[in-house]
């Protein structure tokens, strides 16, 4: 299990603005230490900025955020897979490796480790490949193996199946709700109702840049409370 | 014979101040510098018989041949002194004529050596200029890729101000040594060799970026990881450093002195047997300089195993 240490997070009237155009916030929230969250809204309402903010790589406007411990500290714990896996020139093992060797962990330890989260996501066969010559579904997968392998505390995925077929998604989804089960904090971009509907416990309904609604899975699904959730889960479009 | 005559008039003006030269070791002499004879494997030399040279009137202090050596009697057209280039840079290599081999090596020496020390400075630092953001950071990239065209003649003078006797670094007597013609090539260099570093890092860097900074890396830990991932084409940053380098006679002439079995490298024998008339050698020496570079780099590619299938 995850010791927390860096949660809850508080966030007060965050703001990202770039070239005088607002894209997020401001938003105020409290990301409580367990749970796995899925954060919902039509392309471009800010569901990936508001992901970078909290994981820090966004230049906060105004506002700010507040871990539980100094922000050098927190950094280290949390763990971020992006929509498209970055899939540096080495081979599989040493992709994996490659977080833990940056903490100063000896090499060899850090390929053992390495080995043991291939096997966990199902790429020990590919270990000795280059990672560029991986599948999309392999390559979320090593994205995710590689998030993990600090162990983080929480852990952010920005629409990690876009671009996934559906035994790639369950693959992936499975590996998500394992980490969740470990303890880890889990915040999830998705526009995959269904996705939304299988994993979420409970949900940020994001729209034109600010929390537009935040419920639990149950709630948000059966009754959601403000006119363009209601639409955009009925599949109309929300602009 | 209007190539003698013409040496012979400079030859006699240097040596008016000939009791100053004769003070200076033989190898430094105006003979041995500009009139120097050709390889040892050229028939027409005569070696043995300490002649009169006519430039400098020394007897046996220079080894220079009168009886017509680089002088064009007849009128010979290009294609047959290519020709003749061709055939004898195959004679050159195939003797393994040992002049031939000293100043191959030694070309070699100075500019893999410089090709080295510039790499050491310059890729971390083209690498560095990727990663970091500063207020003049577009002016500092702007200024590195003029600097690639540095004038490798004006290197060479400054290079060699700075290293003569009377110049700051005189005291290290460096000048008119293979090291400092590893200096001069190193300025020539490391501009170019950051320039191209800083291209090529600067694509993997817009692929990197989110990962690394996610990752909470150091500095530090982002220029290595990308000197690191990027070694492929970093590598032609290196090959184009040597082929400037290698090919480079500017600046290693003045720094050098082309001094016969002292400084003495590929390039500056072709200025000069081009200088005496002796075209083929010079074509000969040109060939085996092409051929060099292309053995390099064809080396180098099979070692790091580029454009291979699966790998960068």
């Amino acid at each position: 299990m995850v010791k927390h240490t860096i949660l809850p997070l508080t966030v007060q009237d965050a703001v990202v603005r770039r070239r005088k155009k607002v894209l997020v916030g401001p938003v105020s929230m409290t990301v409580a230490p367990s749970g796995l969250t899925v954060v919902m809204g039509p392309n471009g309402a800010g569901k990936s900025t508001l992901l970078r903010l909290l994981h820090g790589m966004e230049r906060l406007s105004q506002g700010k955020l507040q871990w539980q411990v100094p922000e050098p500290q927190a950094r280290r714990s949390q763990a971020f897979v992006f929509q498209t896996p970055i899939m540096m020139r080495r081979s599989v093992l040493d992709n994996v490796a490659y977080p833990l060797i940056t903490h100063g962990i000896p090499r060899r330890a850090a390929r053992n480790t390495a080995a043991e989260w291939l096997d966990r996501v199902g790429l020990t066969d590919s270990a000795a490949k280059q990672a560029t010559v991986l599948s999309g579904g392999e390559r979320q997968k090593l994205a995710l193996a590689r998030a993990l392998i600090r162990g983080p505390e929480i852990l952010f995925l920005d629409e990690p199946c876009a671009n996934l077929d559906g035994r790639a998604t369950r693959e992936f989804e499975a590996l998500v709700l394992a980490a969740h089960a470990g303890g880890t904090r889990i915040v999830m971009a998705t526009h995959d109702i269904g996705q939304a509907r299988r994993l979420a416990g409970d949900v940020w309904f994001i729209y034109r840049g600010a929390l537009h609604e935040a419920a639990s899975a149950d709630q948000f699904f059966a009754s959601p409370q403000t006119p363009e959730a209601r639409a955009f889960l009925q599949g109309d479009i929300v602009e | 014979m209007p190539t003698l005559l013409r040496r012979g008039q400079f030859g006699a003006t240097v040596c008016q101040a000939r009791t100053f030269w004769q003070t200076m070791p033989t190898a430094l002499t105006p003979c041995a510098i500009f009139l120097h004879p050709p390889l040892s494997n050229q028939k027409n030399v005569t070696i043995k018989d300490k002649k009169t040279c006519a430039a400098c009137a020394v007897p046996g202090l220079c080894r220079i041949n009168q009886s017509g050596t680089g002088i064009r009697t007849k009128q010979t057209n290009a294609m047959n002194e290519i020709l003749q280039g061709l055939i004898q840079a195959a004679q050159l290599i195939f003797s393994l004529d040992r002049d031939l081999i000293e100043i191959s090596l030694r070309s070699l020496y100075v500019t893999v050596t410089a090709v080295a020390i510039a790499s050491a400075i310059g890729l971390p630092l083209g690498c560095w200029l990727a990663v970091r953001r500063f207020r003049y950071r577009r002016f500092v990239i702007a200024t590195l890729n003029a600097l690639m065209g540095l004038p490798p003649v004006v290197v060479g003078l400054i290079v060699y101000l700075l290293l003569s006797r009377s110049g700051p670094f005189g005291v290290f007597g460096l000048l008119f040594t293979p090291t400092a013609m590893i200096i001069a090539q190193v300025v020539i260099l490391t501009p170019l060799i950051a320039s191209i570093a800083h291209q090529a890092i600067r694509e993997l860097w817009a692929e990197y970026h989110d990962l690394l900074i996610s990752l909470n890396t150091t500095r530090r830990q982002r220029i290595g990881t990308l000197l690191w991932d990027g070694r492929r084409a970093l590598l032609t940053a290196a090959l184009a450093g040597f082929g400037r380098g290698i090919g480079e006679v500017g600046a290693i002439m003045i720094v050098g002195g082309n001094i016969d079995h002292a400084t003495r490298v590929l390039t500056t024998a072709i200025a000069l047997e081009t200088g005496k008339g002796n075209f083929s050698l010079a074509l000969a020496l040109g060939f085996v300089l092409i051929g060099l570079a292309v053995l390099v780099n064809l080396l180098i590619h099979s070692l790091s195993r580029t454009e291979v299938s699966g790998r960068w």
